[in-house]
Order: structure tokens, then C-alpha cells, then sequence
């Protein structure tokens, strides 16, 4: 018997076989265009000017690390909004799967362990440009990666609870991106510190899971990672994924369950 | 081989919310029969379908399949059914043959079990040749023959057909439903719901007919005609005129006249001699037709509303 919940996990993995190169393009391109453009190009401009406000590092290796978990948001951010949707409403995915032995919660954990997997393979795809940039520190770098993917879970889930909210009216999606996921990635810590920030900002940026992504990320590819603040990232990141599991589960039930 | 019904269904009913949209129905499937409740749109035969295929769960009622209370063996019960949903649920970007491997999984079948189940059933449904078609490129027709494949993909005890052959053309009706008489051949319980009287006809041993989330009647086909109807019927379309005056002409001549907006049903068991006798009381109908009594007029007199 295999568990349910990868029944539906092989669903996703099947659709992605046929799109995998374009995606893996993307997952490199990505950072390799970030990196160079911001990474070093603005940051010739900022470490010429101010670098001690950057943790003592050059803006690129302040802003890598940043960078690195924003993707992992952004790439949550889309396998969690619009396939969601469709899932429910257009191609009736979930419905097809409710009339096996799967069941919601199976449909649900399959569904969000395969959008994990794509943000681990965007956050490896990530790091091994980052590396290739020189930009990680020691080895207990490589635990960004994971640590990437726990910030994506992190906003993965509570967005496929949303998603599955949807009506008619596909604004909601557009707003979630411009109002959520845009001013997120801009604020909470990416690019520049918060402390940059006034304080309302800084407030509203310390309980996004992208600040806790980004320091954590950060903490790693710098090699300053300290056990006693650094496993709070962790903790909050968990408990945020897990309460969004939760509520997830609450309005698929709602939606699929009439 | 049990003789314990296959569905066993006692005041079983669905709302939502204040809408109540299965009334306390009572029914029993035996293995091996085909079943079918007719009705019109909102009559609840999709709701009950969905009770039945551990989707939606009753507000209130006993029901039993295969044996086990649905509350609580959900994921049991529909690993021995096999759904073909209204709607089109397979996957437009997957191939043909793709969509029932996954399908297989989902059941867990084997990687190799899968595969040479989705072989098998492509041949039964006449797709071999568009295996590696994507979905999005098959008629609808084909559509219908894949979903009926899918089904069957976990060899079910039970095939639940939800509108099996709406929106096809005559063809397209016919292949599946010589599909479905095969399957019945090998001992498979169908259930299905139609608003055709035909595929009711045609497809069912038993049936029920719903309105208004009631059974308003049941048994087969025959029985249900013999019942509720007259051995033949004899469609007038009549000018304004002869209209007006009908009632008196055709008093004492039928059993019962049906007035629909477009034409008059006279329920006779002869009726070629009552058209000859309106003729002697001096109607001239514009078109005359002598027909044999189908579920159609059953469903008229049941619930005083055509099907279409």
C-alpha cells in the first residue's frame, strides 16, 4: 500500500515531466541574472558608498542569501495561486482524485509536498549559482537550500488555502501578488536590512516567513549561523507552514466536501 | 457471490443549506443489475450520485455499499467503484494513454499494472489508435470512452455513470452504450442517471424516477409504462380553432389528454381508432402521429412536466 498522499504526489510529477527543461532554464537563468545585475551590479554602487550597514559583507554576498529565499517565495507563490484554481475549477484535477481512494487530505499533502519539491529544485538550481559566484561562506551553506524550501512551505501553504477560497473572480489572485508577495519581496529583508525600515515596516516585516527565510539563508551562506536566535527562524517558519497546512485543509474540506 | 443488495439506500437525504435536494429517498441495487434514476434537471440524481460515490456525504439516512456504511469507509467503498462524472474531468494536457496510467496509480496499481491496464482498456473502448493523442484533441464522443475507460481501471464491482451520454450524437450514444451493455454482460452493477427515456429504456433493468428530490415511482421500464400509462398515444397538433372546441370532440374517447403548448396527447390503447373517430367528429388535426407509450409519458403523468 502506498500512502495516498504520493498517489497524488505522482499526479504532478507526471505533468512536470513534460515541461522540466523549460523549468530547469528558468531556476538558473533566474539567478544568474539576479546575482549579476543586483548582486554585483548595484553592489558595485552600494559598497562604494555604505557597506557597514550590510553585516560587513559586499552587497552581493549580503543580497545572495536574500535573493535565495525570495525565489523559493516566488516560486511558492505561483504553484500555490492560479494551479490551484484550476485544479478546483477548471480541470476538475481534485475531483477526479476524490473519486479514487484518495482523499482531501490526500489530494492536499500530495499537492503541497510536490510544490516543496519544485522549490527544492529551484532552490538547488539557486545555490549552485551562488557557489558558482563564490558566495558561500563554509560548507553548513548548503543547509540554505532546506532552509529555502521550509520558507516556500512556509507561504506555499497558507496561499493554497486561499486559492481554494476562490469563487469566480480571479482579481483575488492578482491582489494576493501585488499586495502580499510583491511588497514582501521588496521589504522584508531581501535586498536591504529592516532596520532600514521605520518601525510599523519593520514590525509588519518581522512576522513575514520571507524576513525569517532571508536571515536564516543568510545566517547560513555567511557562516554566522547561531543555534539559539537562528532555530527561532525555524521554529516561526514550521509553526507558519504547519498553521497554513491546517487552514488549508479547512477550506479544501469546504470546497471539495459538499 | 452475496445476495445482500449492492446499494442500500433508507431515507436517504441531501441539503444544502436550506435547499433540500434528496428527500428522504429509499432504494436497492442488486449485484449485477443496471439501475437508473430518471429525471429532470434538479431532480437529485447528481446528489444522490455523489452520496453513492463517497463524495458527499448524506445529511441524513442510512446508506450501505457493498456492505459497509459510507460514513467512515469512504476510501474502501471507492476503491471498488468506478465513476464517469457529468463533467469532464480528465486531464486535456496528458495523453490518452497517460491519463489512465495515472488513473491506475491512484489506485495503486503497479507502474507495469498500470501501464498494461491502460492497454487493455484502450482496446476496449475502441482508442487504441489515439493512445498517445493529447485529451484536448479527442471529440467528445471519445472523451466519454476514455472517462468510461478510466473507470474501469480498478476492475470495480460498481460503475456509477452520471449523464453517461449527454451532449453525444446519435453514434457517439450508441458506441457507448453497447459499451455498457458488455460491461453489464460481465457482471458489473451499473447505476446510472439519464434524462433521456431512451437510454433508460435501452439501459436499465430497474429504475426509479425522481422529482424534485423524491421517487415518485419505480420498476422497470414495462412495469413502469404498464403502470402509469396507456399501451399507445396519439399526438395531435391542431389548429387554434379545433383546439378550442377539442375537449367536448375527444370526451369519452381516451383515457386521459395531455395539452402541451405545441401539440395534444391522447392516451389510448388503440390509437389509430381514435384518430379515425375524431375524424367522424369532424377534427382535422394538422399532423397526426400514433405512437407506442414510453417513460416520457410516465414521467408526464408522475409529475405533470415533460423531461426535455
Amino acid at each position: 500500500m502506498t500512502t495516498l498522499a504520493v498517489r497524488s504526489f505522482r499526479y504532478w510529477a507526471l505533468r512536470y515531466r513534460r515541461q522540466w527543461v523549460e523549468g530547469l532554464v528558468v531556476s538558473f537563468a533566474q539567478p544568474v541574472l539576479y546575482l549579476g545585475a543586483v548582486g554585483f551590479g548595484l553592489g558595485h554602487l552600494v559598497d562604494a558608498n555604505r557597506p557597514e550597514t550590510l553585516a560587513g559583507v559586499r552587497f552581493a554576498a549580503y543580497v545572495a542569501p536574500g535573493l535565495l529565499a525570495a525565489a523559493a517565495m516566488q516560486t511558492a507563490a505561483r504553484d500555490s495561486s492560479w494551479p490551484i484554481v484550476a485544479a478546483i475549477r477548471e480541470k476538475y484535477t481534485y475531483q477526479a482524485m476524490l473519486a479514487t481512494p484518495l482523499g482531501v487530505a490526500d489530494v492536499l499533502i500530495g499537492h503541497l509536498v510536490w510544490t516543496a519539491t519544485r522549490i527544492g529544485i529551484a532552490a538547488a538550481a539557486y545555490f549552485v549559482v551562488v557557489a558558482g559566484f563564490g558566495l558561500v561562506a563554509a560548507p553548513i551553506g548548503v543547509l540554505a537550500v532546506p532552509a529555502a524550501v521550509l520558507t516556500g512551505v512556509a507561504v506555499a501553504a497558507p496561499l493554497m488555502a486561499h486559492s481554494a477560497t476562490i469563487g469566480g473572480d480571479d482579481q483575488a489572485l492578482a491582489l494576493i501578488e501585488r499586495l502580499v508577495i510583491v511588497p514582501m519581496f521588496l521589504l522584508s529583508g531581501t535586498f536591504f536590512p529592516v532596520s532600514q525600515l521605520p518601525i510599523w515596516l519593520r514590525l509588519v516585516a518581522y512576522a513575514t516567513p520571507l524576513w525569517h527565510g532571508a536571515e536564516l539563508c543568510r545566517a547560513l551562506l555567511l557562516d554566522r549561523f547561531y543555534a539559539g536566535a537562528d532555530l527561532l527562524h525555524v521554529a516561526y517558519l514550521i509553526a507558519f507552514a504547519a498553521v497554513g497546512t491546517l487552514v488549508a485543509l479547512h477550506t479544501y474540506r469546504r470546497r471539495l466536501v459538499t | 457471490m452475496d445476495t445482500e443488495s449492492h446499494i442500500l439506500a433508507r431515507g436517504l437525504t441531501k441539503r444544502f443549506g436550506e435547499f433540500t435536494a434528496v428527500d428522504g429517498i429509499d432504494f436497492d441495487v442488486r449485484p449485477g443489475e443496471a439501475f437508473g434514476f430518471l429525471g429532470p434537471n434538479g431532480a437529485g440524481k447528481s446528489s444522490t450520485m455523489r452520496m453513492v460515490g463517497c463524495v458527499s456525504p448524506p445529511s441524513g439516512g442510512t446508506l450501505r455499499i457493498l456492505g459497509m456504511d459510507t460514513a467512515g469507509n469512504g476510501a474502501r467503498i471507492r476503491g471498488r467503484l468506478g465513476v464517469v462524472p457529468q463533467e469532464d474531468t480528465l486531464d486535456g494536457d496528458l495523453t490518452v494513454r497517460e491519463n489512465l496510467y495515472i488513473y491506475g496509480r491512484y489506485f495503486d496499481l503497479s507502474r507495469r499494472a498500470a501501464r498494461a491496464k491502460a492497454v487493455e482498456l484502450l482496446d476496449f473502448v475502441q482508442l487504441t489508435e489515439r493512445g498517445d493523442a493529447r485529451v484536448d484533441e479527442l471529440s467528445g464522443g471519445m472523451k466519454r470512452r476514455l472517462t468510461i475507460a478510466r473507470s474501469l481501471v480498478n476492475d470495480p464491482e460498481i460503475l456509477l455513470l452520471d449523464e453517461p451520454t449527454t451532449g453525444l450524437d446519435p453514434q457517439a450514444r450508441h458506441l457507448v452504450w453497447e459499451r455498457l451493455y458488455l460491461l453489464k454482460q460481465r457482471g458489473v452493477t451499473l447505476v446510472l442517471t439519464t434524462h433521456y427515456m431512451d437510454e433508460a429504456e435501452q439501459l436499465c433493468d430497474r429504475l426509479v424516477v425522481m422529482d424534485v428530490g423524491r421517487i415518485v415511482a419505480q420498476g422497470s421500464p414495462r412495469q413502469l409504462i404498464a403502470a402509469h400509462s396507456t399501451r399507445e398515444v396519439l399526438e395531435l397538433r391542431l389548429t387554434d380553432a379545433d383546439r378550442a372546441a377539442f375537449g367536448a370532440r375527444v370526451d369519452g374517447l381516451a383515457e386521459r389528454v395531455e395539452e402541451l403548448p405545441d401539440r395534444v396527447l391522447v392516451y389510448t390503447d388503440d390509437g389509430e381508432r381514435a384518430a379515425e373517430f375524431l375524424h367522424e367528429r369532424g377534427l382535422r388535426p394538422i399532423s397526426t402521429l400514433v405512437r407506442r407509450s414510453s417513460l416520457e409519458d410516465v414521467f408526464l403523468r408522475l409529475t405533470g412536466r415533460s423531461l426535455e
